[in-house]
């Protein structure tokens, strides 16, 4: 038995190299010296940091990026949160239909769902491309966001919020005094959450490009078909940076048992 | 009165997602049935019948099948060992795991042309070493791709997992032991049968994702076309949104026919599940 874990143990640690050597390969190339990615670098240097900067497109594209994924975090927000408490808090006709229809996003091929968008919200509703961006990724957010508060509602006694009708308050005044605080940690978690998941699409996003509106990770695609050099090493490694960050409050937040229920 | 205000609370995701997600969805798939004389199948006949979109097809197929299997045959043992550690050190490990799964696929895609590149790092270790005396062509094959879609999907394998051999009971496996059962047969006959509901979501994931991934093949797969990348190609560059419809409705349903029998695998596998 010792003999067959110390096997597994081996088998699992080669299983995280492979998870985990190509980040750390790519990170280390970002502080090359010299003008060609190589592995290990020759000499040591910050100049691909400083290269971010130069390119005004990362700029430009981080900008849009945020602000798409902030914007489309706020409406889906507005729109998820009342659904995921109809559905954490009533049961009701049609409500595996409902399900069904706040699910499919995650379903359908993020490349179908930009495809679709490109040929009905900018080709046949007619909408700028920005406002398609926005939508896009409200969409593709919705789903995390009701998937993380209903999963933190499950957790709330909803016969407090009796305890405080049955005292007089209003329905909307129980809510965003006693329900609103009380998951309050799984809100943020699902902020978190989502953006993440808006902020790296590209999926849709490709799809919604035009004259200087385009999103970070497209730029980074566009760069790496062009060039070769360290930027999108450097820029991988602030990205990792921020990833990691989100996930230490994730994790703060819900704890990791968010990410392994599925 | 109850009843409309669960209603009016759904209303506005309902009424959201139809406008700007079901119809545009139905309207792709429905043009695709019509041509200037009505109702066809002229499209899909005249998909299935060029061989070059019948090979991206399949290739798409095969690398989709490879990848979810050399996931689960990577992953399953590595969950088994993490399901079994200690809280604190398992935390660790599934820290480690997800960190990969949020980190941008164009970070991750773009790590393996460092290391399959002609001049990246595996060719020069094997260079080095004398193994070869040629540099291997990998990057922009199909088998990049794999390797790549395997980094990509494999954490989520492993999560998936981790997730349903938690909650197996130890006293389970106590119990057969002490009725006689030997370590394989505990295995084959307890742990796997109840890891099957992870083993199908798991494979459901890794085989969707593959199937629908776009990142990973534009940036690893060359000029090898996947479906992703031909649906693409299709839209933006050639301008044809009638074959990049067909092609997206051929997805749609290859999607829902892997799900629909993977679940149907599960059911017969674990009549309790």
């Amino acid at each position: 038995m010792q003999e067959k874990n110390r096997g597994l143990a081996l088998f699992t640690f080669l299983v995280f190299v492979f998870l985990l050597g190509p980040l750390l390969i790519i990170s280390v190339t970002s502080f090359e010296g010299g003008n060609i990615l190589k592995f290990p670098p020759e000499q040591f240097s910050f100049k691909w940091y400083i290269n971010i900067f130069d390119v005004q497109m990362f700029l430009t594209t981080f900008k849009t990026s945020i602000i798409v994924s902030l914007a489309g975090n706020l409406l889906a927000l507005l729109i998820g949160v009342p659904a995921a408490y109809a559905l954490s808090r009533f049961d009701f006709k049609g409500k595996n239909i409902v399900d069904a229809i706040f699910v499919s996003p995650i379903l359908i091929p993020g490349i179908v769902l930009g495809f679709s968008f490109l040929r009905y919200i900018v080709g046949v509703y007619q909408l700028p491309i920005y406002a398609a961006l926005f939508i896009g990724h409200t969409i593709i957010m919705l789903p995390f966001i009701i998937r993380v508060i209903s999963s933190s509602l499950s957790n709330f006694d909803f016969s407090i919020e009796e305890a405080s009708e049955s005292l007089g308050a209003s329905k909307l005044r129980t809510f965003f005094t006693i329900v609103l605080p009380n998951i309050k940690s799984g809100i943020l978690a699902a902020i978190m959450i989502a953006f993440l998941e808006s902020f790296n699409n590209v999926d849709i996003s490709v799809f919604m490009t035009g004259p200087g509106v385009s999103t970070f990770p497209i730029q980074m695609l566009t760069y790496v078909e062009n060039y070769f050099d360290p930027t999108i090493a450097a820029i991988s490694v602030l990205l990792m940076i921020i990833t990691a960050f989100f996930m230490f409050m994730v994790e703060r937040l819900m704890g990791l048992s968010y990410f392994t229920k599925r | 009165m109850k009843k409309r205000f669960v209603y009016l609370l759904l209303l506005p995701g309902v009424l959201f997602l139809t406008i700007f997600m079901i119809i545009p969805i139905i309207l792709t798939i429905g043009t695709t049935f019509y041509n200037e004389n009505g109702f066809t199948f002229q499209g899909y006949l005249a998909f299935f019948k060029d061989r070059y979109f019948v090979d991206i097809l399949l290739t798409t197929l095969r690398v989709s099948l490879l990848t979810t299997i050399i996931c689960i045959l990577l992953g399953f043992p590595a969950a088994y060992y993490i399901s079994k550690l200690g809280t604190k050190t398992k935390a660790i490990m599934l820290l480690l795991t997800i960190f990969p799964l949020l980190t941008s696929s164009v970070v991750r895609s773009f790590s393996w042309m460092i290391i399959i590149g002609k001049n990246g790092l595996l060719n020069n270790i094997l260079l080095f070493t004398g193994l070869i005396e040629e540099p291997l062509d990998i990057l922009y094959t199909p088998t990049a791709i794999i390797i790549g879609l395997i980094h990509l999907f494999l954490p989520l394998i492993i999560v998936t997992l981790v997730g349903v051999m938690e909650n197996i009971e130890t006293d389970l496996l106590k119990a057969a032991e002490s009725l006689g059962a030997s370590k394989l047969v505990v295995f084959s006959k307890v742990v796997l049968p109840l890891c099957v509901p992870g083993l199908v979501i798991g494979s459901i994931l890794v085989f969707v994702g593959s199937f629908t991934a776009y990142t990973t093949p534009a940036l690893l797969g060359g000029k090898q076309r996947v479906i992703a990348t031909f649906l693409y190609q299709n839209a933006v560059t050639l301008n044809d949104w009638q074959v990049a419809s067909v092609v997206a409705t051929i997805m749609i349903v290859v999607t829902v026919i892997i799900i629909t029998i993977m679940n149907s695998i599960a059911k017969k596998l674990n009549p309790k599940g």
